[in-house]
């Protein structure tokens, strides 16, 4: 299949494009609203249907990268677009996210839909190219480019707050990413590439992969986010409109990991032996302070961020484990991530939409008014506290697996915070749902709706699917992630 | 149809019915729903007793099912499968026996709640997660149930959700079930790094070749198989309420009863000693642990027995007698008797669900009064629930004449684990210390045993006069107020036309519970019958299968599926104890009953008395030896004190701080700026990014290219 990766890459801009035409053409911005969700719905499905043919084209006992696109540009930067194990998922993974986060904005998006829907879908092929991105100027292009659309949709559509979240956003990854490019220029020169399979076959010298390491460390730590520069994430969030959440905590935190797992672990295997433990403790310390810090919360939306950050402690915790269980399990926590931090902030914009306020103290009972909002709720509050048969389950325990063989320490202290996951996800749902209906404005609200079902009926199968058969993903990742971790392996000759 | 394939259907009936009950609940209704839970459990309960006939009597031989692979990555390799032996055959029986029965049950009791299908859900639910922890093959399988039946247990303590103590009581269920597989899934690990798998089937092999060597945890080098085995035994204190983590249990009485007899009874709490017994032959070669799990579990025994002295609370008091009980299991366990605490497991499975059935009996008659001070005088009214509860009481305390060798169901398995722990003593330094513990435990679960039945359906009267009186528990009213909000017709269809008088008295029972006098009243049927049949196993259980538990069958009954090692003559010798450790069980016993009919029927009122003198004996032992009160200024207190600083000072103090709210942020604000920030600031950044981006692209560009 000759450019299906361009296809899925640039699909959602040509809905873009045509979305702008109507905008241009239509005499005002509310007339082109209704037509513009269905451009972007249809849009969207369209790429997912094109991902899933994409996945299902693929050989996963093949390690190399499949599909690849190679046209030189100039000075030896090159339009070099390939997926492997790894990033297909992601490709699948954003695809699969982003109808619904049209669906969840259907109503509660009133004003500028066409720009909204705009930035959604350039943000998917922003989002999309990040990972089928083969050489490291596209990536950069593509890494960097879709903060943009991210920070508009924050900036435009967010909440009262939005602009100081917006400046905090902008202020933690622009200095993350001046370093990268920096890096990412010396490696050109050194290596004389900017194909990124040969970069991970260069070998560069330990001295200059503990600065390399360093300078990439700094953009993705921050994307992930790690502790301590993870400050940024709540605001953004608390700002962020529903959609905008769910596409920032299921999709934007994941380009973290990815590029540790495309660039820190494969290029600099010796820096990242070496700081290793650095990244550990920092894992740890993220999933255990981060867990306290979300028990305290008062907004429900700043719980559940605090909480991502937690979660992806796991993901860079398993990551530079550097074994087997331990980069599959990182792989599938940023799945499963993806899939049950999106439902959780859509399950707030559910309550948002009716009551506009994030205050855990304002509800309290919903579960005799609204008994089906009560059960999703609970599953995917179940799904974040790790619950065996979801797929949180899969991603802890393959993790903290991963790292017990890594450290003892690190093992204990990540189990330690699982504990702490069940306290602050159980007493959120116990304040917002159990209890009597004591606030006498929340005696009419209204239980989920037939598209707000819909909306959630996919990341239901989901994630039950992958907790009880993990191996749809684990199949699809076994081969590039092996071959990713005999190579390290290798090269720290362990 | 292949015996495979029958097992598969069993397991799987009940998970079919809870998500029918589940999903179509409302559409169906409540008859439905009850109906086809209850039949489909009634189906799994023919299929346990099928195998476990076929493996008692016949010669059925161990077998493993393959459903589907789970989790494989590496070695890291497990399935979903269901593994047949002696263990998961005797639990299928108790499982399946228990929650077939609490469904019927349930009919009766909740017949006034207006959730029902979500309540017969989640009882299918749990019963599901149970038997795939029993059936498990590997330890992730183990994991999904233990966590499984963890969560049912959470769902069903705060069923009544709009109680604060009901919901409160449940997430601290949760939590400290977490405390436990926190150790739980470090055990898993280290086994896995240990051993290199986590199936059974290939771990058990290999245990024996790593003794004597040493293993790195936590800086420390401890004996391997010590550290594993300890590691998993928090697991099991956690799910089964032993000292340290037993908090949960007592407050999970906030749950419907009927959820207590099934979950906090006989099944899921028990699992801990299930998971002791699988893991004999790592148990077998890791004596510290062992020495731990025994020590652990004689503590228990005693501790949960001194606190059930002073208990008013019906189902407290049995809580506390369940915390007790298993702590004989776990400390059988841990001298190397695996036979008799799966016996003891056994037994106790029907005559405590028995006595909670029955307390549950009493709380439904007492329009759920359930302080036994408000209660007395209850045999006249309610005389088949006081015959089956004295039963219970017989078969708890363990009643019977050793010379004979006959008595109720606990006679047997109690003075096993009594005799073993006296066999052991030359093999395990712990033998001696749990077998005088678990003596002197004997005579006060004899004690407060028969407290319960005297201040409940002996003595005057109490609720003649006290029913009058504001409740002052907080959670009754709340329960209430639950009640109130029926939505759908009280009198249904499941009450037969024989038990019409009662149901109106059902339907009326909120009102007069507050206005007219207070009756108590004997149970529907439908209660009544699954505690007679559940009489039975509480009389005939101990008798019946003596022989293949722990007597003379035992090795064939077993099959390998508990092993012991060659010094391990535990079992074997406790069939030759002297003639006076035969005797004392019920010495002590006697004297325990007889000290509770002095106090409570022949000095009635001496016993108020004492505790109104609130000494501080009586105030540890009331207040639980102050666990609650010290966990809570530890660990809550401590976890709230902590986020809040992490949050108000290292987040926004320190991290913000230094970063971006420091001295640009700073400027803006004091320059007035801030004000004047508009939404097209934003549009404003962006384009200074995309400016970035572009600018140092295009000095790449130019360098490459120069």
């Amino acid at each position: 299949m000759p450019y299906i990766l361009s296809i899925v890459t640039f699909l959602p801009l040509v809905g873009a494009l045509i979305l702008l035409g109507t905008r241009l053409a239509s005499k005002s911005a509310d007339a082109a609203a209704p037509a513009a969700r269905w451009i972007a719905l249809i849009t969207t499905l369209a790429t997912l249907a094109v991902a899933v043919v994409l996945v299902a084209a693929f050989d996963a006992s093949s390690t190399a990268y499949q599909f690849v696109e190679y046209v030189p540009w100039f000075a030896g930067i090159a339009y070099h677009l390939g997926v492997d194990g790894i990033s297909i998922l992601f490709v699948l993974l954003t695809a699969f996210l982003m109808p619904i986060c049209i669906v969840a904005s259907w109503r509660s998006i009133e004003h500028r839909v066409v720009e909204y829907m705009i930035a959604f879908l350039v943000l998917e092929t922003l989002v999309i190219g990040v990972f089928t991105a083969l050489d490291l100027y596209l990536f950069y292009v593509f890494f960097e480019g879709g903060l943009v659309p991210m920070f508009l949709i924050i900036g435009i559509w967010g909440g009262q707050n939005r602009i100081y979240a917006a400046y905090k956003f902008f202020l933690y990854t622009l200095l993350g990413s001046v370093l990268m490019l920096a890096a990412m220029l010396y490696m050109t020169r050194a290596a004389g590439t900017s194909s990124i399979p040969e970069l991970a076959q260069f070998g560069f010298d330990p001295l200059t992969q503990q600065l390399l390491w360093l300078a990439f460390f700094a953009s993705f730590a921050v994307k992930m986010p790690m502790w301590p520069v993870h400050t940024w994430l709540p605001d953004a969030h608390v700002q962020a409109p529903t959609a905008g959440s769910v596409i920032l905590a299921g999709i934007l935190l994941k380009l973290g990991g990815y590029g540790f797992l495309r660039f820190n672990l494969p290029m600099f295997p010796e820096a990242s032996e070496l700081f290793a433990p650095l990244v550990m403790v920092l894992s740890v310390i993220a999933i255990i302070y981060t867990s306290l810090v979300a028990f305290r919360q008062t907004d429900i939306k700043k719980l559940i961020a605090y909480s991502s950050v937690a979660h992806m402690g796991f993901v860079t915790m398993g990551i530079f484990a550097g074994n087997e269980q331990g980069v599959q399990g990182a792989v599938f926590q940023m799945i499963s991530h993806g899939l049950i931090s999106g439902a959780l902030f859509l399950c707030v914009g559910v309550i948002y939409d009716r009551m506009h306020t994030r205050e855990i103290a304002f509800y309290g009972g919903l579960t005799s008014r609204m008994p089906w909002y009560a059960a999703i709720f609970l599953m995917f509050t179940m799904a974040n506290v790790g619950l065996p048969g979801t797929s949180g389950f899969i991603g802890e325990i393959l993790t903290m697996a991963g790292a017990y063989g890594y450290s003892t320490w690190v093992a204990f202290g990540a189990a330690f915070g699982v504990i702490l996951s069940a306290v602050y996800a159980l007493t959120l749902y116990r304040n917002v749902m159990f209890g009597e209906i004591t606030n006498p404005k929340l005696k009419g609200i209204a239980d989920i709706d037939r598209r707000e079902l819909g909306v959630f009926v996919p990341l239901i199968i989901g994630t039950i699917w992958l907790g009880v058969q993990p191996g749809a993903v684990l199949d699809l990742t076994e081969g590039s992630v092996n071959a990713l971790v005999a190579t390290y392996r290798a090269a720290i000759g362990g | 149809m292949t015996l495979e394939l029958l097992v598969t259907l069993g397991v799987f009936a009940p998970l079919l019915g809870a998500a029918i009950a589940g999903f179509f609940g409302r559409r169906i209704g409540n008859v439905v729903s009850q109906g086809v839970t209850t039949g489909l459990l009634f189906f799994s309960a023919a299929v346990a007793w099928i195998v476990f006939g076929s493996w008692t009597w016949g010669d059925l031989q161990p077998f493993t099912v393959q459903i589907a692979p789970f989790i494989n990555v590496g070695d890291f390799q497990s399935n979903w499968a269901i593994r047949i032996d002696a263990l998961s055959a005797v639990m299928l029986v108790v499982v399946t026996s228990v929650s077939s029965l609490v469904h019927l049950y349930s009919w009766g009791y909740m017949a006034e709640d207006p959730d029902k299908p979500r309540f017969f859900a989640y009882l299918s639910l749990f019963t599901f997660a149970m038997l795939a922890l029993v059936t498990a093959a590997d330890f992730m399988q183990l994991f999904f149930g233990w966590e499984g039946v963890g969560l049912a247990s959470y769902l069903l303590i705060g069923f009544w959700y709009k109680k604060p103590t009901a919901s409160a009581a449940a997430i601290k269920a949760f939590v400290v079930n977490r405390v436990g597989d926190f150790g739980f899934a470090l055990g898993i690990f280290t086994v896995f790094w240990m051993f290199g798998t986590i199936q059974f089937a290939e771990l058990f092999p290999m245990i024996a070749a790593w003794e004597g060597r040493g293993w790195e945890f936590l800086g420390h080098t401890w004996s391997a198989l010590d550290i594993a085995a300890f590691l998993l035994f928090i697991g099991a204190m956690g799910k089964s309420a032993q000292f340290f983590l037993h908090t949960w249990l007592p407050d999970a009485m906030e749950g419907p009863t009927p959820v207590s007899a099934l979950i906090h009874a006989a099944t899921m709490v028990t699992a801990g000693v299930y998971m002791v017994c699988l893991l004999s032959p790592l148990f077998e070669y890791a004596p510290v642990a062992s020495q731990i799990v025994a020590l652990i579990g004689g503590v228990t025994a005693l501790f949960a027995a001194t606190v059930g002295l002073t208990q008013n609370d019906i189902k407290r008091v049995i809580a506390y007698s369940t915390c007790s009980q298993l702590g004989y299991m776990f400390f059988a366990a841990g001298v190397g008797a695996y036979q008799p605490a799966m016996f003891h497991l056994f037994t106790h499975a029907f005559f405590k669900a028995l006595l909670f059935l029955g307390a549950g009996s009493v709380i439904h008659g007492m329009h759920h009064e359930q302080d036994m001070r408000k209660m007395g005088g209850l045999w006249k009214l309610l005389p088949v629930t006081y015959g089956v509860m004295t039963i219970g009481t017989i078969a708890i305390t363990g009643l019977g004449i050793p010379g004979l060798k006959w008595g109720f169901a606990g006679f047997y398995s109690k003075d096993s684990i009594l005799e073993s722990a006296f066999a052991s003593a030359g093999y395990s330094p712990a033998g001696l210390f749990v077998f005088f513990i678990g003596l002197f435990a004997a005579g006060l679960t004899a004690y407060y045993s028969w407290r319960l039945v005297f201040m409940t359906f002996h003595n005057k009267p109490v609720w003649k006069e006290e029913h009058a009186a504001v409740h002052d528990e907080p959670g009754h009213e709340h329960h209430e107020a639950q009640l109130e909000t029926h939505d759908e017709p009280l009198a249904d269809g499941a009450h037969p036309a024989t038990d019409h008088v009662e149901g109106a008295e059902h339907v009326h029972h909120d009102d007069h519970h507050h206005h007219g006098p207070l009756k108590p009243h004997e149970s529907p049927w439908v209660m009544l019958v699954p505690l007679l049949l559940l009489s039975v196993g509480a009389i005939a259980s101990g008798f019946v299968f003596y022989e293949f538990f722990v007597g003379h069958h035992a090795e064939h009954f077993w099959r390998e599926a508990i092993f012991t090692r060659p010094e391990n003559h535990v079992l074997h010798d406790s069939h030759y104890v002297p003639t006076w450790v035969l005797w004392a069980p019920l010495v002590l016993t006697l004297a325990g009953t007889l000290f509770a009919f002095w106090l409570y029927v022949m000095r009635e009122g001496l016993a108020r008395v004492w505790a109104e003198r609130n000494g501080p004996l009586y105030r540890f032992l009331y207040n639980k030896w102050y666990f609650d009160e010290l966990y809570d200024l530890i660990f809550v207190r401590g976890a709230k004190a902590l986020g809040d600083l992490f949050w108000k000072i290292g987040d926004i103090k320190i991290i913000d701080g230094l970063g971006p709210n420091g001295a640009a942020w700073a400027s803006l604000k004091s320059a007035g700026r801030l004000a004047k920030v508009q939404s097209g600031y934003v549009y404003h950044y962006a384009f200074v990014m995309l400016l970035g981006v572009a600018g140092l692209l295009a000095v790449v560009i130019a360098r490459w290219g120069a």
